[in-house]
C-alpha cells in the first residue's frame, strides 16, 4: 500500500524509469508537441483562423456605424418587425447588432466573397452562432470585433445566439442570406 | 504543548483517525453529499426540460434551476468533499492530529453559510446569472457575497491543510517524503489557493458592483479573470481525483506506483501549466491576441495534457504490475480480467479512469485547440466534455472512496452491498452515454444554457436537424438513469450513515501511533530492463492514443469545410 505511505526508498527520485512509462512519455511528448505545431501550420495555411481585430467601443458609436450601413444599402425588410435586409458590396465592412433579443440587420452576403464583419453587444454577453455551419464567436459588450468572412456556399443561414442573455434567449436569432453560384465555391 | 485528542485504528484498514479530523472529515464530507442531493434533484428539472418532447420547466425557472445545479455541483459539492480529503490525506495518511481544529469548524462554518446564503439567492430569483454570472449581467450581492464567503472558508480551509503537514513533520509522525495521495493533495491545495486567489480578484469587485459601490467591471477582463478561477477549480478536482485513484489502487491492490518521480512529476506540472490553461475559454472571444491563445493553450495545456495521461498510464499500470505479482500473468489481459469488478471502490475508479480519459480528456483537448475551439464553443458539447471530467472523472471517483470510507470513517457497514455493487456501473456507464450523445449534439451545432431549441416566438427561428433533436432525446434519458444512479448512492451513503450495523472499534489511545518505517525494496524495477512490466496496459494506452490522433485530425477535416475566417 505503498502510495499511502511514505516511499520506503528514502531517494525515490533517483530510480529508474521502467520501460513502459519512459515509452508513453515520449510518445505523449511528441504527441503534444504535434498537436502544438498544428495550430501554427493552421494559421500559415489553414482558411479557418479567427481574426483578434478588436476595438473598444460604446453602445452609440456601435449602433450609429450599424445604422449607416443600413441606411445605404437595405434592399427590403422582413418580418412583423420589419428587419431590414441589408446587401453591402463585396469587400466591404458590414456589422451586425446583438441585443435583447436579436441580431440586427439581416445580412445578404454574395457567396465566394470576402467581408469585414463587424460584431458587438448593445448590452450583455451574447454568442455568434452560425448554423447549420457551425461556427461560434463570443460577442462581448464594449468591444467591437471585426471577422473576415468568406462564405463558401449559398442559402439562409442562421444566427442562433448561444451565450445565456436572459429569459427571452431562446427568442434570439438572426439571419445571413449568402446568394450568388450555388454550390461550393473554391 | 499538550492537545487532549484521542486516536481511534480503524479494525478493517488499519487507518489511524484523531478524533477532531475524523469529525470534520465526516461533517465536510457530508455537507458535500447533501449539495449533491439538491444539486441531483435540480438535475432532473434541467434534463426534463432539454428532452425537447418534455420540455418540462418554464424558462425563467429552468435557468434558475441551471444556475443552481451549476453551483451545487460543481462548487459546492465538490469542494465540500475536496475538503473532506485534504483533512484524511494529512492528517490520516500522516497519522497526526489536525491544526487548530477550531479554526477548521470556523471554515467549515463559513462554507456553509456561504452555500447557503448563494443557494438562497438563486431561489429568490433575480439571480439566474449561471455559475459562470458574466458582468454586466448581474445577481443579487448575496449571490457573490455567499461565493466570497464560502471561497475565504475553503481558503482557511487549505491553510489548516497546510498546518496539519506542519504538524506531522514535527512531531514526527512518518519519515522521508509525505506518501504519494498526500502529494497529491498538496497539489491541489497549492492550485486552490491560486483559483480562490483569482475568485476573489474578479468576485469582490463584482460583488461591489452589485451593491453599486463602484461603477464598472470590464465584461471581458471578467471573463479572462472568472476562468483563471473557474477553470483552475476543476483542476484541484482533477489533483484530487487523480489522488483517490492512486488511493484506490493501493488499498484495493496493494499497488505500488510505478514510479514515484514519475507519478509525483506529473502532479509537479499540473501546478507549473494547468492553471493557466483557463485561456481556452477566450480562444472565441475578441480581444486577446493569437500569439497568447496559442501560447496558453498549447505549450501550457498541453504539459498538464502530458501529466494527465502520464497519470492515465501509471495507475493502471500500478494495479497490473500488482496483479501480475499475484499470479494473473496469463496473456495481456488476465490481470484485469480477475480485477475485483464486484468491489464499487475499484469499478467506479476504473470506469472513472477510463471514462475521463476517451471521453473528458480527449474532448477537453479538441475545445482547447484555438481553432477548433469556434466549432464547439458554447455549444452543449460543452457540458458533454466537463460532465465527463467532473462528473464521470470528479464524482464517480468520490463515490468510489466513500464505499471504502463507510465501514472506516462512519464505522458502519453498507446497507446493501449488492445494490452497491451495482451503483458505478448504472451511474458511470448512463454518464458515458449521456456526455456522447451531448457531444454529438454539440457537434450538430445544438446551444448550451438554452430554454428551448425550437426557438417558440422567435421572428426567425432556426430548425434543428432531426438528428439534433434525437440526441437531445438520448440526452434525456441517459440523464435520468445517470439521476437514478446518483439517487442510489445517496440512500446508500445516508443509508448506511444512519442504519448501516455497527462496528465495533476497540483499538483507541491517546498518543498517535507513528507510521512504521517500511523496509526497502530493493527489487522494485527489476523486471523493467527485461521488457515491459505492464503490457496490458500499454496496449489499453496505445488504443487510446489512437483514438485521440483519430478524432483530431476528424475534426480539422471538418473545420477545414467551414467559410473561410480570418
Amino acid at each position: 500500500m505503498s502510495a499511502i505511505l511514505p516511499p520506503t526508498e528514502r531517494l525515490w527520485w533517483k530510480h529508474p524509469l521502467d520501460r513502459v512509462e519512459g515509452t508513453w512519455i515520449a510518445i505523449a511528448f511528441v504527441w503534444c508537441m504535434i498537436m502544438f505545431f498544428m495550430m501554427i501550420y493552421w494559421h500559415i495555411y489553414g482558411k479557418q483562423n479567427l481574426s483578434t481585430e478588436t476595438y473598444k467601443t460604446t453602445t452609440e458609436l456601435f449602433a450609429s456605424k450599424t445604422q449607416a450601413m443600413v441606411d445605404k444599402y437595405t434592399v427590403r425588410t422582413e418580418t412583423d418587425l420589419e428587419t431590414p435586409v441589408v446587401a453591402p458590396p463585396p469587400g466591404s465592412d458590414v456589422y451586425m447588432i446583438a441585443r435583447l433579443w436579436n441580431f440586427w440587420p439581416i445580412l445578404e452576403l454574395q457567396n465566394g466573397q470576402t467581408y469585414r464583419l463587424h460584431l458587438s453587444s448593445m448590452d450583455y454577453n451574447h454568442g455568434f452562432s452560425l448554423q447549420p455551419a457551425n461556427i461560434n464567436i463570443q460577442i462581448v459588450p464594449g468591444y467591437e470585433h471585426v471577422v473576415t468572412v468568406t462564405p463558401n456556399q449559398t442559402g439562409t443561414y442562421s444566427v442562433v445566439c448561444n451565450e445565456f442573455c436572459g429569459i427571452g434567449h431562446h427568442t434570439m436569432v438572426g439571419r445571413i442570406y449568402i446568394k450568388g453560384e450555388t454550390g461550393n465555391v473554391p | 504543548m499538550s492537545h487532549k485528542t484521542t486516536y481511534r485504528t480503524c479494525p478493517r484498514s488499519g487507518l489511524q483517525f484523531e478524533s477532531q479530523a475524523e469529525k470534520l472529515v465526516l461533517a465536510n464530507a457530508v455537507a458535500g453529499v447533501i449539495f449533491l442531493l439538491i444539486g441531483g434533484i435540480l438535475a432532473i428539472g434541467v434534463v426534463l426540460t432539454r428532452w425537447p418532447t418534455i420540455h418540462w420547466l418554464e424558462a425563467s425557472t429552468f435557468y434558475q434551476v441551471l444556475t443552481a445545479h451549476g453551483l451545487d455541483m460543481l462548487v459546492f459539492w465538490i469542494i465540500f468533499f475536496e475538503i473532506a480529503i485534504l483533512y484524511f490525506c494529512s492528517s490520516t495518511l500522516l497519522r497526526c492530529r489536525i491544526a487548530t481544529p477550531k479554526v477548521a469548524w470556523a471554515a467549515f462554518a463559513l462554507m456553509v453559510i456561504g452555500s447557503v446564503m448563494n443557494n438562497v439567492a438563486v431561489y429568490q430569483g433575480g439571480s439566474s446569472v449561471m455559475m459562470t454570472s458574466y458582468v454586466p449581467m448581474m445577481a443579487a450581492p448575496s449571490f457573490y457575497l455567499g461565493l466570497i464567503l464560502f471561497a475565504v472558508g475553503a481558503l482557511i480551509g487549505c491553510f489548516v491543510f497546510f498546518g496539519t503537514l506542519v504538524v506531522a513533520k514535527r512531531e514526527k509522525t512518518y519519515q522521508g517524503s509525505v506518501p504519494l495521495v498526500t502529494f497529491g493533495a498538496i497539489t491541489a491545495a497549492i492550485i486552490a489557493v491560486f483559483t480562490i486567489a483569482s475568485g476573489a480578484i474578479i468576485l469582490i469587485p463584482t460583488w461591489m458592483l452589485s451593491m453599486n459601490w463602484i461603477e464598472h467591471v470590464d465584461p471581458l477582463i471578467y471573463r479572462v479573470i472568472w476562468w483563471a478561477f473557474g477553470h483552475s477549480s476543476q483542476q484541484i478536482n482533477v489533483a484530487a481525483h487523480i489522488s483517490i485513484w492512486y488511493f484506490v489502487a493501493a488499498v484495493v491492490f496493494g499497488a505500488k506506483p510505478m514510479s514515484e518521480r514519475v507519478s509525483r512529476g506529473a502532479f509537479l506540472l499540473y501546478i507549473v501549466f494547468l492553471q493557466l490553461a483557463s485561456a481556452h475559454h477566450i480562444l472565441s472571444d475578441p480581444g486577446m491576441s493569437t500569439e497568447w491563445k496559442v501560447l496558453n493553450t498549447s505549450y501550457f495545456m498541453y504539459f498538464a495534457v502530458l501529466a494527465s495521461m502520464i497519470h492515465g498510464l501509471t495507475i493502471p499500470g500500478a494495479m497490473e504490475v500488482a496483479q501480475r505479482a499475484k499470479g494473473y500473468n496469463k496473456g495481456l489481459f488476465e490481470w484485469l480480467r480477475k480485477a475485483p469488478w464486484g468491489n464499487p471502490s475499484f469499478s467506479g475508479v476504473f470506469i472513472s479512469i477510463i471514462g475521463f480519459g476517451f471521453l473528458g480528456g480527449i474532448s477537453g483537448v479538441m475545445m482547447g485547440t484555438e481553432q477548433l475551439n469556434m466549432i464547439i464553443h458554447n455549444t452543449i458539447y460543452v457540458p458533454g466534455h466537463f460532465h465527463a471530467t467532473v462528473v464521470v472523472g470528479t464524482t464517480l471517483s468520490f463515490m468510489a472512496l466513500t464505499y471504502f470510507l463507510i465501514p472506516v470513517l462512519f464505522k458502519r457497514d453498507i446497507i446493501n452491498p449488492g445494490l452497491a455493487k451495482w451503483q458505478p456501473y448504472l451511474f458511470g456507464l448512463s454518464m458515458y452515454f449521456f456526455c456522447l450523445v451531448m457531444m454529438g449534439a454539440g457537434t450538430l451545432g445544438v446551444s448550451r444554457r438554452h430554454w428551448d431549441m425550437a426557438f417558440s416566438g422567435a421572428a426567425l427561428a432556426y430548425e434543428w436537424p432531426g438528428a439534433a433533436y434525437l440526441m437531445m432525446g438520448l440526452v434525456g434519458i441517459a440523464g435520468i438513469a445517470a439521476i437514478a444512479g446518483g439517487a442510489i448512492y445517496i440512500y446508500l451513503t445516508v443509508g448506511s450513515l444512519l442504519w448501516g450495523k455497527r462496528i465495533a472499534q476497540t483499538k483507541i489511545s491517546s498518543e498517535p501511533t507513528p507510521i512504521p518505517v517500511g523496509a526497502p525494496s530493493a527489487a522494485v524495477q527489476t523486471y523493467g530492463s527485461l521488457g515491459f512490466a505492464a503490457p496490458g496496459t500499454f496496449v489499453l494506452a496505445m488504443v487510446f492514443l489512437a483514438a485521440f490522433v483519430l478524432y483530431y485530425f476528424i475534426n480539422w477535416k471538418y473545420l477545414s469545410t467551414l467559410w473561410g475566417l480570418s
